[in-house]
């Protein structure tokens, strides 16, 4: 799938600056250049594409909470890329050991699911979140989840402002790191 | 979980983020960890007590200012290599000027000497020795604490330069202290040591760094 670098450079400088719909729409395109690199990469591998969506949302939670090592004086794709590339070479080292290969033609019928199905990972939001402590899940679930303002959750939980800021960005990277070592359902 | 969803949550309430914030986290680092070498030498041993003395000072001046070429040079490179495929775009041969400036000044200074002079040429190489990676390794952990959260994706090079960049925050620290004054000393025992502590980051890296 071709990339079109010129608007996701515009989208991933407006997101920065705290765009949160041109930050949907860039998560929404990068998701569906991964699943096409991801499924084939990991089809040459000789490996089932059924990890491919884990890896697309493991890449969007490290995009997401690493987006500060993004330069805007630099084209976007290499540094998605560089990412993308990095999770996969993590991911078939972590499991090389213990995957068996799928068989081919469970390959061919996820590849060719169109860009519109609802697609679902292996991983459960609700069991990661519980792992999470407390007032991590509480202000992810708030701010997050349930869009409420940093304002209403800091009163709501009896935080400050700032504390609401801190659990929700803590507690996303705690989810981006147990994401990779989460057994799938 | 539907990745849509996952979508849904990462973009809902977004935070503005300062695009300066690789750099600001790796100066504060680099502070941090400068502040921990000179702290622990001045505490621990002492400044060298003869600081008056104008070849003494000039020594001291050069030994900080080789350490400071390799912290200014590293940090450079470490903010490079912190982004995801910052390896691609960075030469990284080039943080050794240092090393070669100090090696080119040395040999000058060994073939200027005479002869009978060279076995005065350094007598405190195993203070030395053991001073530098001993005093690096709270600066080192200081910036793989910072380096760890941003997304270096060639972990062995990116160690490498948090290991340079503390053994020049660890020499800036010990020079305070060393009275060795010669070109030779400082180009072999600093160098040595400095770049000893480049190795143990680069062995270290892929472990300490992996996200």
């Amino acid at each position: 799938m071709a990339v079109d670098e010129t608007e996701l450079k515009r989208l991933m400088v407006t997101a920065l600056a705290g765009d949160a719909g041109a930050y949907r729409v860039l998560l929404d395109q990068v998701s569906r250049y991964l699943r096409g690199y991801f499924t084939a990469k990991l089809t040459r591998y000789g490996r089932g594409a059924a990890e491919a969506e884990d890896l697309v949302q493991e890449v969007l939670l490290a995009i997401h909470t690493r987006r500060h090592t993004y330069n805007p004086d630099e084209p976007f794709t290499p540094w998605m890329h560089a990412i993308a590339r990095y999770k996969l070479i993590d991911h078939l080292r972590r499991t090389d050991a213990m995957q068996a290969n799928l068989p081919i033609d469970d390959v061919g019928e996820i590849a060719s699911q169109g860009d519109h199905v609802q697609v679902e990972s292996g991983y459960d939001l609700q069991r990661l979140l519980s792992r999470l402590p407390e007032k991590m899940r509480r202000a992810i679930q708030c701010v997050k989840i349930d869009g409420m303002s940093v304002a209403e959750t800091a009163k709501r939980c009896g935080m400050s402002e700032s504390a609401v800021k801190v659990n929700v960005h803590r507690g996303l990277r705690a989810l981006a790191a147990a994401i990779g070592r989460e057994d799938r359902t | 979980m539907k990745t849509d969803d996952l979508i849904r949550i990462l973009s809902t309430n977004v935070e503005p983020i300062d695009r300066r914030q690789v750099e600001r986290e790796v100066a504060a680092a680099v502070g941090i960890g400068t502040a921990a070498a000179v702290g622990a030498v001045l505490i621990f041993s002492g400044p060298r007590a003869d600081v008056s003395d104008a070849r003494a000072l000039t020594f001291l001046m050069l030994k900080l200012a080789f350490a400071i070429a390799i912290i200014v040079t590293a940090s450079i490179y470490l903010v490079r290599l912190a982004r995801p495929g910052g390896e691609m775009r960075t030469k990284i041969t080039w943080a050794g000027w240092p090393f070669l400036g100090i090696a080119l000044l040395a040999a000058i200074s060994l073939v200027l000497a005479p002869l009978w002079h060279w076995h005065t040429m350094g007598t405190d190489w195993l203070e030395c020795l053991l001073s530098i990676p001993l005093i690096a390794i709270v600066p080192f952990a200081v910036v793989i604490w910072v380096v760890r959260r941003m997304a270096p994706t060639d972990l062995t090079r990116t160690g490498a330069l948090a290991g340079l960049v503390a053994g020049g925050m660890s020499a800036a620290g010990y020079a305070l202290h060393c009275t060795d004054d010669s070109l030779p000393f400082i180009a072999l025992w600093y160098g040595g040591t400095i770049a000893l502590c480049m190795l143990a980051g680069a062995v270290l890296g892929p472990r300490l760094l992996r996200w």
